[in-house]
């Protein structure tokens, strides 16, 4: 079977429908929430804190820790709740994502806490949940150079990429790659680049280009988001 | 050719670009990466000549020298007392900045300041490990007796002041209140009754909602008399 269309009938580099907001959590110091179709990402930010284990603190700069977990109900049969050995394996991947685009430096010795959750998943749940992160650490006002925007990108054999996949496409039965990708888009750098499945060299450069435009869009809903919260505040009263 | 993407008091996020070309210099909030001047910070953009600036509009107070700061005394150890500023470090008052009156050896500590303890202090120094020491030797350094606390950000210090103290000595003399605030954003209000308080804390948290609004003191103007 040629895969000539996509489920739910998007383009092949359509995005599904995107929304965030910034400041869902109120005591938290920054959060967000971030929803590609029926992908839900919530993230909220505590601190730049104090650090406890004292052995983990860097008297040079911040550290940032990340914590990823599915909701119990986010899935069709229930996840037991809890770290498993793919939530941590996408805590430090986000981790990893993150960290290039923050300025630490200022906070020695303390710790930036990220915690994300998935309330509903349909594949790409680490993409919305970096989405989500970036918005919640620019809501606490930590320095960062850039936001980090990341999608989840499908290649199919025979040069077709397919962008932004939810969960019927993930489990397309006649192969496809998996690639889900981080991107800081003024500078382009490219944090997060994982692969499950096989592509050709060609297929992956193809995959970054569909990525990067993802990417340009993903962060203009971002600045609107984070612009409809502070811009509010000129207008209120 | 350098050329501004931005006007002044236009809100910007981080890796927002501010203006091209090497006419502009980037001050606080912002950084250069090659040709442009890009946002550090969710912030207000501040346009001084060929300076480019980013006021951020949110998070954790960063102690600096002189700040005048209100904590609270979470411990007491032998040659001090250990305060919370409100950040993510925790500063120190040292036994001979204390008061300036002298203090014994092996003295009961507690009696100056207990646990609990509200204080306005003065920041003397921060080394580049966060290390925070403060003064009580001062002119209104003091104790704070009753009242209550309300937090803000502490880059909204300043609107909170006004230009030569005008918004605090308005909301003062309104609601009749006195208030001190702490540039860790930290806002102690005394007044006779909880009416009082209550107005003069809301007016505060007006400007804390709404620091960039156009005419700002006339509008909290208006609130306090209206009420």
């Amino acid at each position: 079977m040629v895969y000539s269309k996509r489920f739910d009938g998007r383009k092949f580099d359509e995005l599904r429908e995107i929304e965030a907001k910034v400041g869902v959590i109120k005591s938290a110091d920054g959060s967000a929430m971030f929803r590609m179709g029926k992908t839900i990402a919530i993230a909220a930010v505590r601190g730049p804190r104090n650090l406890h284990p004292r052995f983990m603190q860097n008297p040079e700069k911040g550290i940032l820790r990340c914590n990823y977990d599915l909701m119990s109900f986010s899935v069709t049969e229930r996840k037991r709740p809890g770290p498993s050995r793919r939530s941590q394996e996408v805590s430090l991947v986000t981790e990893k994502a993150l960290l290039p685009a923050l300025n630490l430096d200022e906070f020695p010795n303390a710790v930036v806490d990220v915690f994300i959750q998935i309330t509903q998943a349909d594949a790409g749940t680490r993409c919305a949940g970096i989405n989500a992160a970036s918005l919640a650490l620019a809501d606490a006002g930590i320095i960062m150079s850039d936001l980090v925007c990341a999608v989840a990108l499908g290649i199919l054999h025979g040069d077709k990429v397919i962008v932004d996949i939810n969960k019927e496409e993930e489990d397309y039965k006649d192969g496809m790659a998996d690639t889900p990708i981080a991107i800081m888009p003024h500078s382009g750098k490219i944090t997060l680049l994982q692969m499950d499945g096989e592509a050709s060299k060609e297929e992956i450069k193809q995959a970054l280009e569909k990525a990067k435009e993802a990417c340009k869009k993903i962060r203009e809903v971002q600045v609107k988001a984070l612009k409809e919260k502070y811009g509010g505040m000129k207008n209120e009263v | 050719m350098g050329e501004l993407k931005v006007k002044d008091k236009d809100i910007v996020v981080p890796g927002e670009l501010l203006a091209d070309g090497m006419d502009y210099l980037p001050s606080t909030g912002t950084y250069r990466d090659e040709n442009c001047i890009l946002s550090f910070q969710v912030g207000l953009i501040q346009i001084d000549g060929r300076v480019i600036k980013v006021i951020p509009l949110t998070g954790k107070y960063n102690p600096r020298r002189n700040d005048t700061i209100i904590g609270e005394v979470v411990n007491i150890t032998m040659n001090g007392w250990v305060i919370d500023i409100g950040g993510p470090y925790s500063a120190m008052l040292m036994l001979k900045e204390a008061s300036s009156s002298f203090i014994e050896r092996g003295a009961d500590l507690s009696q100056f300041y207990d646990y609990g303890d509200i204080i306005v202090a003065q920041v003397i120094n921060v080394t580049k490990t966060k290390l925070i020491d403060l003064s009580m030797r001062g002119p209104d350094l003091r104790k704070l007796k009753g009242g209550r606390i309300i937090d803000v950000t502490s880059s909204k210090v300043p609107r909170i002041i006004g230009r030569q103290g005008s918004m605090i000595h308005m909301i003062k003399d309104s609601a009749k209140c006195r208030i001190v605030v702490g540039q860790n954003g930290k806002v102690w209000i005394s007044g006779d009754n909880v009416q009082d308080e209550n107005k003069a804390a809301e007016a505060i948290m007006m400007i804390e909602n709404a620091p960039q609004v156009e005419g700002l003191t006339e509008k909290v103007k208006n609130f306090l008399e209206g009420k």
